[in-house]
């Protein structure tokens, strides 16, 4: 038998959000009541399967009385709290994040939101234009994943996905400090040789791409890469009974990549192996 | 389940298996650091091997591993020479004119960070010696870590090449001055536990467990004392509201001392060590903890010795461990080493270095007092903000609460350092001056052009306001910050470009890389500043640059070290001492 516990329900806070009042359940983050009220928010290491970690900075609002300004991911509401999503002093502070984000990596593959958003700010990517960063090469190891490096925004989401937030394989995780820091194996094997067990959650969370499918990597270098050419199908996944849901990206009639719908109850938009990669003997072999 | 598979002393019990199961065994994962510290210690460096085998032993990531030893300046996952010394070539020794010393050394060594037949040296930054004017930390592989301060080139090779280093430390001088704390008493004469018990010690511990923990925190409260750690809170606050917490709860020494141009602690730790480990005891006790941790940088081994040895006389004489003084209650004490990350300071950061996570701050809320180490309840304090404890017990709160001012009480000690005639440690009551401090010190060696107040994380002051009184309500009214206590004296001859380029270097070597303003933002910060020194940077452009990243530093980074970056940054650019047009 199935037990469902039925919580009580939370008691609500008020809070003026841009000068509008608004309640949102205790516990409920300002990013969250933001969001339920239509407020956009940037985000670029936050994700809602995910714990949030506080890292990157784009979510910045003002709340009077504080000294510096507030990442709303992870800020829970109280009562009569005052915030300010766009002021002048959040417009300057996250213009800058994406400045300086610019300046230490390559982000032309970044998540739509955020170009969208770095447009809003008028950001000049060029601000720094000579700036020291550390240049990396693209990891091309296997046949289903590459890591790309050069263009990792250090969201720290595929170590989360890795970790303890999905697959609790613990294959790669943050190495180094400050701007030498980056997502690594042990002392940089390759994946074959590491716990890696290619369930492909980190590419599923990368919002850079950094972390890519080897069929797009390949694709993109051949000019053959068409996002706007591709249907999306939904299916569930045969390999097991856990009841999966997939997300086929086709192409041309061929599956290029496989996601998984991140409101999706079973998933949470986190597979397998199986689910991930295991669809070449659905499609006729490239000869 | 988890598997133990025993090292090179591989014995039948260790041939089994745990039925612990995961969470048992990761709650191994704070042995990390220290096992870390084993095999550098032993070897000299941490192999793909070592790091192999203590994941396996602890059940964790190798990849985990890895990602907390290369966070870390003193451990080395790259095979490197068996002797490494630190020098230090931050801002108050090369005020203090190191950089001949380096050249020296780079002369008749070789060039820095090179494997110079079987030894190496490297830059540093500040290793807390800095009233010696330079100073060398040497890490010696199978032996122990070495010391010199003041260090000459011909020592610091001795160290890396003799078959039996040993220290090269001129013994602290008292220098107490009219404070009626007396907290640098037995400074210079390093008491056993029975002269340090003939000499009041361990009466205010007698005295707190008679009367109890509420009064204890009373007292603590009432004295009205201030964090001595930079961060000023107001000390019974913390204790009262950690008392309050039902469960298992925590106190922490903060003893990692790395804000360049602090000092006090080490000589505190070094030379009162039962002071220190009394103070965290009635700490302990009065918050209702039954553990607390000791967390030390790695590079005060003089200070780790003494805390050491003090530990254990103090245990077999009944003042540790279980039944305290026969009173029912107990209390223990690990000391926890550093490895070389000025960050591990920042309490968060502290908690997540002690078990055995990558040192990244967390953020604030919730706060130490409600979740802290181990997701506990946990009191930090500063060395010195707990040294100042057995006097506020044994005299009361309320006569330590008249010393001062209002809203500074008690002494407090200042590391005086750069250009003065004799730089050191000095207590003195709060409501002292700047000029009163630097003439204790001896006087300047020659014309002052600015003073430095607080640290790297500080902010400059001209000559002309000496009479500035260090308060934190007097400082804070200037808009800099009192911070560690530090007084860096910088005489006409002193390079203001070099000095504020090193403060820039320092953030951006130190930043843990968590957040993007502290992480890239550090280092567009020095880079800008090299632009606007030399003569083809556009001076409107970066001073603009330079503006923002101080906004963005201050109001989007998620700890202290980012927010306090770009501070003695813009005091030079607003005092003038650099970025004037040429
Ligand atoms: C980057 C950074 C470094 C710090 N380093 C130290 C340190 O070395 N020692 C220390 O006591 N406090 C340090 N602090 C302050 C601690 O976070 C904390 O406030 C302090 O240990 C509390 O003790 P107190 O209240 O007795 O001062 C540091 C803070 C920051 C942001
Ligand atoms: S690889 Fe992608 S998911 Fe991982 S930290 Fe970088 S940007 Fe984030
Ligand atoms: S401010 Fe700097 S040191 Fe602090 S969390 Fe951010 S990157 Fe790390
Ligand atoms: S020891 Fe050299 S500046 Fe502090």
């Amino acid at each position: 038998m199935i037990e469902t516990r039925i919580e009580p329900p939370k008691p609500l806070v008020t809070i003026t959000v841009d000068g509008v009042e608004m309640t949102a359940p205790q516990g409920a983050t300002i990013l969250e009541t933001c969001r339920d009220a239509d407020i956009a928010v940037p985000t670029l290491c936050y994700l809602d399967t995910l714990e949030a970690f506080n890292a990157c900075r784009a979510c910045l609002v003002e709340v009077e009385g504080s000294r510096t300004l507030v990442p709303s991911c992870s800020r829970e509401v109280t009562e009569g709290l005052v915030v300010e999503t766009e002021s002048e002093r959040v417009v300057a502070a996250r213009k800058m994040v994406y400045e300086l984000l610019a300046s230490s990596v390559d982000l032309s593959l970044v998540d739509g939101e955020t170009a969208m958003f770095m447009e809003r700010y008028d950001v000049d990517v060029d601000r720094f234009g000579t700036a020291d960063r550390p240049v990396r090469a693209v990891k091309v190891e296997d046949d289903l994943y590459i890591r790309d490096y050069d263009k990792c925004i250090m969201c720290f989401r595929c170590v989360a996905a890795c970790g303890p937030d999905a697959q609790n394989t613990f294959a790669i995780d943050v190495a180094g400090r400050g701007l030498k820091a980056t997502i690594a194996t042990e002392f940089d094997i390759v994946l074959p040789d590491s716990a890696c067990v290619y369930c492909g959650n980190c590419i599923g969370v990368c919002p850079s791409g950094a972390l890519m499918f080897k069929t797009e990597f390949d694709m993109r270098a051949s000019g053959d890469w068409r996002p706007e050419d591709q249907t999306v199908s939904r299916t569930v996944c045969s390999f097991c009974g856990v009841g999966c849901n997939l997300e086929l990206h086709v192409q041309d009639n061929r599956i290029v990549t496989v996601t998984s719908p991140m409101d999706h109850d079973v998933t949470s938009g986190h597979l397998c192996i199986k689910g991930r990669f295991g669809w070449s003997h659905v499609q006729p072999d490239d000869q | 389940m988890s598997r133990w598979d025993g090292g090179l002393d591989r014995s039948s019990a260790d041939d089994r298996v745990a039925y612990g199961g995961f969470h048992k065994a990761a709650s191994q994962r704070h042995l990390l650091l220290p096992a870390l510290h084993a095999v550098q210690d032993a070897i000299g460096w941490v192999s793909h091997g070592a790091i192999n085998y203590i994941s396996e032993r602890l059940t964790l990531g190798p990849a985990e591993a890895y990602g907390v030893a290369t966070f870390y300046d003193l451990i080395a996952t790259d095979e490197q020479p068996a002797r490494v010394a630190h020098v230090c070539d931050d801002i108050a020794c090369k005020a203090a004119g190191v950089d001949v010393m380096l050249d020296d050394l780079e002369r008749e060594l070789g060039p820095p960070r090179t494997d110079l037949d079987g030894v190496m040296w490297r830059p540093s930054p500040c290793l807390g010696q800095c009233d010696k004017g330079s100073a060398a930390f040497v890490q010696v592989a199978g032996g122990d870590h070495r010391v010199a301060a003041p260090a000459s080139a011909k020592q610091i090779i001795e160290i890396l090449r003799s078959p039996k280093p040993r220290d090269h430390v001129v013994a602290p001088t008292p220098r107490q001055v009219g404070a009626p704390t007396s907290l640098l008493a037995r400074v210079g004469s390093q008491p056993t536990l029975d002269e340090y018990r003939a000499d009041g010690g361990y009466e205010a511990l007698t005295t707190a467990l008679s009367k109890g923990s509420a009064w204890v925190v009373e007292q603590v409260v009432a004295s009205g004392i201030k964090g001595r750690g930079g961060a000023a809170f107001p000390a019974g606050i913390k204790w009262k509201s950690v008392a309050a917490h039902d469960g298992t709860k925590y106190v922490v020494c903060n003893a990692d001392e790395s804000e360049p141009g602090t000092f006090k602690d080490r000589v505190l730790l070094e030379n009162d060590p039962y002071l220190i480990i009394e103070a965290l005891t009635i700490a302990g006790l009065a918050v209702g903890a039954e553990r607390g941790y000791l967390y030390i940088r790695d590079e005060y081994p003089i200070a780790l010795r003494a805390i050491t040895e003090a530990l254990s006389s103090v245990r077999a004489e009944g003042l540790l461990g279980e039944d305290i003084l026969s009173s029912g209650r107990t209390f223990e004490i690990e000391t926890r080493r550093g490895a070389g990350a000025y960050i591990c300071g920042e309490e968060t950061a502290l908690f997540n270095s002690v078990e055995g996570y990558r040192p990244e701050p967390r953020q604030k809320p919730p706060f130490p007092t409600d979740a802290g180490l181990f997701g506990r309840p946990t009191l930090v304090n500063n060395v010195e903000t707990l040294a100042n404890i057995p006097g506020i017990i044994r005299k009361g709160g309320a006569a330590f609460a008249t010393i001062g001012t209002d809203d500074s009480t008690g002494s407090k000690l200042f590391c005086v350092s750069g250009n003065v005639s004799e730089p050191g440690v000095f207590e003195v009551p709060f409501g002292a001056t700047v000029r009163d401090l630097i003439s204790l010190a001896g006087g300047p060696t020659s014309d002052i052009a600015a003073v430095l107040i607080g640290g790297a994380a500080g902010a400059f002051i001209l000559p002309q306001d000496l009479d500035l009184a260090l308060t934190f309500e007097a400082t804070r009214e200037r808009g800099i910050g009192l911070g560690s206590g530090v007084v860096i004296v910088f005489d006409s001859s002193v390079d203001f470009v070099e000095i504020v380029n090193r403060i820039a270097e320092f953030f951006g070597d130190e930043s843990c890389g968590l957040c993007i303003p502290c992480r890239v933002g550090t280092v567009r910060q020095a880079e800008s500043l090299v632009r606007l020194s030399s003569s083809n940077g556009d001076r409107t452009v970066e001073l603009e640059i330079l503006d923002e990243l101080d906004r963005v530093l201050r109001d989007g980074s998620v700890c202290g070290l980012g927010q306090a970056a770009s501070v003695a940054v813009q005091s030079a650019l607003a005092l003038g001492l650099i970025g004037d047009p040429a």
